[in-house]
């Protein structure tokens, strides 16, 4: 059974495309404001120390200079308060203490001052002048050393020393399942900080009015989000902050937390103007979350005829200074492609001296199917099967339980590792000597969460689209395509526009692959709407009963109008039209990449040159097809990028060495070939036109598949990424 | 805060006098003292090439460059790019293509590739990588930024010749 659409499938041009392409678009540093000064974060030159004194009276006595804050500004509020703004319950002093330490540091770049003044020079200048004396304290860098006896302590107030969490899925009985094993194989290995890179770096400007409201514009993957963290830190109730999310330069999860929002609100209370901050690239790397380093064991045993008969694991993955390394979703994912009976998972959240850690695209998984994929491959390798084969023997289906509780509904696994099967890719051969292929694939949840959209209908025949969801990667369109769907019209029928959290009912973050799915169905949902208000207003010019819609024609007994023919009618059949949904999903569908990659390795300097790639997902229905092959490459490419050459290179004092892009390096134009796609699409019954959503699972596969592509053309299996040259020949 | 500095240059084609520190990059004089803000800021120090800008008949990361040392120079920018409301063939492409996903490396691989496509009219995938490796996209994975300036590529030399031919 397949759906014929006239609008989904198709690739229409952006909606935002033309003011990106010349320049008129308007970032979050683009922003001009009368009065506006800006601002400059000071931060801490140590990995671990305790604060002794900050004297900003230098600072202050600066010509130029408004205001100067330190989190001896943030407005009382008990020790032990508990928020919770739909990212679950957060500590307000480890939310405040990332924004402006009190107390310690707790890393390299964590923010200590800030400086407000008449433009950013002098307010550099100025954040050079305030004085910190500092009792440098010992750091500790990786989990492993964190969780060892006698570790440097980074919260003394945790109970069970830097281990903030721990979490354990059991289900079946592991030892029979392994005493059932002819084949186990174990492996461990780490993985490097790294960070999501995003081109824009964080910026924010705030007002602080004299009526006590907060205006706030920032680049924000979600605008609620980030009023409702910066009321929390500022002990103000929400609706006192309205945040207007600019144009976004990139996020990847990394744009969920607030870092300069309640800042810039503390400067500008203090200086009475606008005041706007933005970070440089340095601060970017050190002073936002990137993704945790980890260290991940897997032991899989299977039976001769290659069927998983016990898999466990165990995962410690470094949260940076505050608790939430996400080792959560890399422990509910590790073995989620497969359907196992007997299982153990224990995960371990461990803080470190090192930035708090953030979202990074299908967060924890990358980290866990690292291992997974890799001891698979070494499983096909010795039981001489097929790497997809053995795959398929064990796929998760319908209905299979993962070690966490919950059971599939359909879910397009087997459909992925049969198309990576039949790609003319993996029936290709390989081109040459020291050439390897590797496969691997990986499962990310996708995420519901609330959304709302409101469609007005002009008079032309035309539809306003109002949404919440800030556009990183060409949403405007998909959702306006799907408006279009329901409502007979074309995608550029539909003007589209972000709005600010006034303007707009509550819509959850740009992330977690939501925005098609959820904020799609309150658009499909109000679009329905107007369809039904429209079909009132004509049976009313009919004088009929029922009236049919099909194709953006409405008709009954012979008689018809076209959209646009009856939205010119709307005013004398009794006003306008407007729709507004919100919704809460619930009907998420879980997506399966794959990931197919060629390299060669010169045996010589260890360098690894990728010849070739495909990626494949389950998208459940491409709205745009042009955007989800986007979001597949995109995703490979930054998983290339951790699986060869990324890494947070720390000193041992925590001063992270290579905080430029020159040093960090991430994959260019020259390192990568095309990234061929092939999507497939497993409708999801719980989206009226099956969206699963695709912005993350993309990026778990390519850390296995490139260590098993390394291995096959090198016979080295390699127990550290990122699987640079010095890893490859053993430096 | 030191005196400024009278800069007179031609920007898109049009005369442009501002005055600035000597210490303000040109990014930040196009940026916050004109008020072009289609050039964007990634990095700073050089290595994105967000901030690409022609200054004379080079490509140059305005970042790395005093406002100063522009005087008497002529610029182009992303919003110089279109001619009145016709975008160019590159920004077509961009829009047709796909290649942009968030859009904020945009516009400095548009003047990139607008300088690959004067000096190279017909350039292979491998001249095209290599050019435009110093702008870093963290979207796309380059490919259809790669295939967006080869389809323009195409396009221009299509319509130069059937221009010649008639
Ligand atoms: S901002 Fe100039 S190269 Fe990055
Ligand atoms: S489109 Fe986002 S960095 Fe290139």
């Amino acid at each position: 059974m397949s759906t014929t659409y006239n609008v989904i499938g198709t690739r229409p041009v952006r909606h935002d495309g033309a003011d990106k392409v010349t320049g008129r678009a308007l970032y979050g540093a683009d922003l001009q404001l009368a009065r506006m000064i800006q601002g400059a974060i000071l931060r801490s030159p140590h990995a671990h120390a305790r604060i002794l004194r900050i004297d900003t009276s230098k600072a202050e006595a600066l010509p130029g200079v408004y205001a100067v804050v330190t989190a001896a500004d943030f407005p009382p509020a008990p020790a032990d308060k508990i928020v919770d703004f739909g990212e679950g319950d957060t500590p307000l002093s480890s939310l405040r203490g990332n924004i402006l330490a009190s107390g310690k540091v707790l890393y390299s770049g964590h923010a200590v001052a800030a400086v407000a003044a008449v433009n950013a020079h002098v307010a550099a200048e100025a954040a050079a002048l305030i004085e910190v004396d500092y009792e440098p304290l010992p750091c500790v860098l990786t989990a492993p050393e964190a969780m060892a006896p006698g570790a440097p302590i980074l919260h003394e107030e945790f109970a069970n020393g830097n281990v903030a969490d721990q979490i354990r899925y059991e289900m079946g009985d592991l030892a029979a399942g392994f005493a059932q094993a002819t084949l186990i194989v174990e492996r461990e290995l780490d993985t490097a900080t790294v960070h999501q890179g995003y081109i824009e770096p964080q910026n924010a400007t705030a007002f602080w009015s004299s009526d006590g409201r907060i205006h706030i514009w920032c680049s924000t993957q979600g605008s609620f989000v980030a009023r409702d963290a910066t009321a929390a830190v500022l002990d103000v109730p929400v609706s006192q902050v309205k945040v207007t999310p600019m144009e976004i330069g990139g996020g990847f999860g990394g744009k969920i937390n607030v870092y300069l929002e309640p800042v810039a609100a503390l400067l500008s209370k203090k200086a009475g103007r606008p005041v706007k901050l933005v970070m440089s690239r340095r601060d970017v790397f050190t002073g936002t979350g990137p993704t945790p380093g980890s260290r991940v064991r897997v032991k899989i045993g299977v039976n001769d005829a290659g069927k998983i008969t016990a898999a466990q694991s165990w995962l410690a993955y470094e949260a940076g200074a505050y608790p939430g390394a996400m080792v959560v979703p890399g422990a509910m994912t590790v073995f989620a492609c497969y359907d196992i009976e007997n299982v153990l998972i224990e995960g371990f959240d461990v803080v470190v001296n090192k930035p708090s850690t953030a979202a990074y695209r299908a967060p924890g998984a990358p980290n866990s199917a690292l291992a997974t994929e890799t001891v698979l491959d070494e499983i096909a390798e010795k039981l001489g099967i097929d790497p997809l084969e053995l795959r398929l023997r064990n796929a998760a289906k319908e209905g299979t339980r993962r070690a966490d509780g919950p059971r599939y509904k359909r879910i397009g696994c087997v459909e992925v590792l049969e198309a990576m099967k039949a790609s003319p890719h993996y029936n290709a051969p390989l081109p040459g000597p020291h050439c390897g292929r590797g496969v691997a694939i990986g499962f990310w949840f996708n995420a519901g969460l609330p959304s709302s959209a409101t469609l007005s209908v002009n008079a032309d025949g035309t539809v306003n689209l109002i949404e919440g969801s800030t556009d990183i990667g060409g949403s405007r369109t998909s959702l306006s395509m799907q408006a279009a769907e329901v409502l007979g019209l074309r995608a550029e029928d539909i003007h589209p526009t972000v709005v600010d959290t006034d303007s707009v009912g509550y819509t959850g973050v740009t992330g977690g692959s939501r925005t098609t799915f959820s904020t799609g169905l309150a658009v499909h949902d109000a679009a329905q709407m107007v369809v039904e208000q429209m079909k009132a207003r004509a049976a009313r010019l009919w004088a009929v009963e029922a009236v049919e819609f099909a194709n953006g024609v409405f008709s009954a007994n012979g008689q018809s109008l076209t959209f646009a023919e009856l939205a010119a009618q709307l005013g004398s059949t009794g006003g306008p039209v407007s729709c507004s949904a919100t919704v809460n999903p619930k009907g998420v569908g879980g997506s399966i990449a794959g990931l197919i990659i060629d390299v060669k390795v010169d045996p010589e300097t260890g360098k690894t040159d990728v010849l070739r790639v495909t990626s494949v997902q389950d998208a459940g229905k491409a709205i745009h097809p042009a955007y989800v092959e986007g979001q597949m490459q995109g995703g490979t490419a930054q998983g290339i990028g951790w699986a060869l050459n990324e890494e947070y290179f720390m000193d041992n004092s925590g001063d992270m060495r290579n905080g430029s892009y020159l040093d960090y390096r991430m994959p260019t134009a020259l390192d990568l070939p095309m990234i061929e796609t092939v999507i497939v699409e497993v409708p999801n019954p719980g989206h009226p036109f099956g969206v699963r959503g695709v912005g993350e699972a993309n990026i778990v596969p390519p850390l296995a598949a490139c260590a098993n592509a390394i291995y096959r053309a090198t016979g080295k299996r390699l127990n550290r990424v990122p699987m640079n040259p010095a890893t490859i020949l053993g430096l | 805060m030191s005196a400024k500095v009278q800069v007179q240059t031609t920007i898109n084609n049009e005369p442009v006098e501002f005055l600035c520190e000597p210490r303000q990059s040109l990014l930040e004089c196009l940026r916050d003292v004109v008020g072009l803000t289609g050039t964007k800021e990634g990095c700073g120090d050089g290595n994105c090439g967000s901030c690409t800008v022609k200054l004379g008949d080079r490509i140059v990361t305005s970042c790395l460059v005093l406002g100063v040392e522009a005087n008497g120079e002529s610029i182009t920018t992303v919003e110089g790019l279109a001619h009145g409301n016709t975008l160019h063939p590159l920004q077509k492409a961009f829009l047709e293509h796909a290649a942009l996903q968030c859009g904020i490396c945009t516009p400095g691989f548009l003047i990139a590739a607008d300088a690959l496509l004067q000096k190279h009219p017909q350039p292979t995938e491998e001249q095209t990588r290599f050019w435009l490796a110093n702008n870093l996209c963290r979207c796309t994975g380059y490919d259809k930024i790669i295939r967006a300036v080869q389809a323009a590529a195409t396009e221009i030399t299509t319509t130069k010749s059937n221009g010649a031919a008639q």
